[in-house]
């Protein structure tokens, strides 16, 4: 290594100073679960919306000893994860896995894995607008004070509107959920499939939107209960057939087209889940036992 | 009509700097009651509207406003989410220009159902039940339930903003120039509805109007304002069959006569 640049390098890219700023944030979204907690987010080698928020989080919380594990839309191997993984690789030296088990840290973009986070485990969501409120008042200062004052009623509108123009809750990502009985959290666009997953987690939740510069956090087994009315009730999406690689169901499916004839095929979004199940044996309808040709 | 004043207001006063919104404007609202607040353009009307209603905080005076519970209290001493919570149960208040006090991007059931829901209401079924029939009150056809406010007509848009403020039963409304901006068949529309709905509901309002025509229609009472002073104040009928300030005459001459 150049002696000469030493001195400005630093452990997982972020300097000591910000990773304090940083953790103090954290700190304090933990203490209040879902309030979003403001601090001064730093420009990133990558741009806005590739994850500025999380990768921070991710650096502020990040020891050597860490098992880095990086999912884009459930998957390990879309750029986004794989960039955000070598460059955690080149800046920190930690280990990097993609198995869900194994990782003490998952940075995650879209998707909660499949398999039952444990105790210990910390899961980084990537954010880019961390305000539920955002899309029906504009005015920052207005959904500030709706949070402070515990309005919520605005909320109920947007689902209102959504069975009045669909017959049913149409929401199906970026579902808002209220935190431990008090404030209405965003839990970034994940698909609403993953809401139940978030409630009594034992795992940590961070949230870090980089542009709007918000932190927020579920610690473990807190409440988290998606909004809904008595006579529609919050629902999850169900799919018809299995996944059609490891035949799995009852987890979250992604639809890939196969030709330009309406073929398609339905496959596990998380792809460290779905091998896993086809390294043990599970087969789905497409499945392919031969050898592969390259 | 009670022996309590629901709105109580002692010298009010507002002052933009060295300039004067209104000065030690004092007076008792009673229940049922509708008072008008009249006077030309920049007289200090709506800075007075907004004093009483928390929009502005005035600079010197207090208003005192009586809970359902029969005790008075003073607004200023509220805490702030106290207000808030009053200004959407207790309260109306319907702007001149309705883009004002609706949300324009969703549809009208969702605008009249929003107070209902921020009170706690969490049945959709009911909610467009009670949300229909306020429709149905202020003359809207229930098929235009899921339309958007941007494509009503401008009298449409004020009536829903008229539904959206009624629907959690409240004591107290406040009309910022209700008809301003509507032409004449459709204002004759709205006041007729007003009168109706405030009889039924047994309203109290403080409505601010420069039209003459809409404060004899409207309501018992009215002030006349004028430089930011309330220079005239008695029952309407009184007060426009026989005008005792000179600028209270000139503004009764002064209606058009067709």
């Amino acid at each position: 290594m150049n002696t000469a640049n030493l001195a400005t390098y630093n452990f997982a890219y972020l300097d000591e100073q910000t990773k304090r700023m940083i953790r103090r944030a954290i700190l304090k979204a933990i203490a209040i679960p879902g309030y979003q907690v403001p601090f001064a987010s730093r420009e990133m080698p990558m741009p806005y919306g590739w994850g500025t928020g999380g990768v921070q989080v991710t650096a502020a919380i990040l020891g050597p000893d860490d098992v880095l594990k990086v999912i884009d839309q459930g998957a390990d191997d879309t750029t986004n994860a794989v960039s955000i993984r070598a460059f955690f690789q080149k800046v920190a030296s930690v280990a990097v896995t993609t198995r869900t088990g194994e990782a003490t840290i998952i940075q995650t973009r879209h998707r909660i894995p499949e398999e039952k986070l444990k105790p210990g485990q910390t899961l980084v969501y990537q954010v880019p607008i961390p305000e539920p409120l955002r899309f029906l008042e504009p005015r920052e200062t207005e959904t500030r004070k709706m949070h402070a004052l515990e309005e919520y009623g605005l909320m109920h509108v947007k689902l209102y509107e959504d069975i009045a123009r669909n017959g049913h809750i149409a929401t199906t990502y970026a579902y808002p959920v209220k935190v431990e009985g008090r404030y209405v959290m965003d839990p970034s666009p994940t698909p609403k499939f993953d809401n139940p997953k978030m409630h009594r987690s034992e795992a940590l939740q961070l949230f870090g939107a980089g542009r709007e510069k918000r932190i927020y956090a579920v610690p473990p087994h807190t409440e988290v209960v998606s909004l809904d009315f008595e006579d529609h009730p919050f629902e999850i999406q169900s799919f018809e057939n299995p996944c059609a690689l490891c035949g799995a169901e009852n987890v979250y499916l992604d639809e890939v087209v196969l030709d330009d004839k309406g073929g398609r095929m339905f496959v596990c979004s998380d792809t460290d889940h779905c091998e896993q199940r086809c390294a043990s044996g599970h087969r789905g309808s497409l499945a392919y036992d031969g050898e592969i040709v390259r | 009509m009670t022996d309590a004043p629901l709105l109580k207001v002692r010298d009010i006063s507002k002052f933009y700097g060295a300039r004067i919104g209104c000065r030690n404007v004092s007076f008792d609202l009673w229940p049922g009651e509708v008072l008008a607040i009249v006077g030309e353009s920049g007289s200090g009307k709506t800075t007075l509207l907004n004093c009483l209603a928390t929009r502005l905080s005035p600079s010197s005076g207090s208003v005192d406003y009586r809970m359902r519970d029969g005790k008075l209290c003073n607004l200023s001493r509220m805490s702030e989410a106290e207000r808030r919570f009053l200004m959407r149960t207790d309260w109306g208040f319907v702007h001149q220009n309705p883009a004002d006090g609706l949300r324009m991007a969703v549809s009208a059931g969702a605008n009249v159902g929003e107070r209902l829901m921020a009170v706690g209401e969490r049945h959709y079924g009911n909610i467009r039940a009670t949300a229909g029939n306020w429709l149905g009150r202020v003359e809207i056809g229930i098929d235009r339930i899921d339309d958007q406010p941007r494509d009503f007509s401008g009298g449409m848009r004020q009536r829903l903003q008229i539904a959206r403020n009624l629907v959690t039963a409240p004591r107290l409304v406040f009309m910022d120039e209700p008809t301003g901006g509507l032409d004449v068949s459709v204002q004759a529309r709205l006041l007729d509805l007003l009168r109706g709905l405030v009889q039924d509901l047994g309203l109290s309002a403080l409505i601010v109007t420069h039209d003459l025509a809409v404060a004899r229609l409207l309501s018992h009472r009215m002030m006349v304002m004028k430089d930011g002073v309330v220079i005239e104040q008695g029952l309407t009928d009184r007060v426009l069959d026989d005008p005792r300030e000179a600028y209270t005459q000139l503004l009764v001459s002064s209606i058009l006569q067709v």
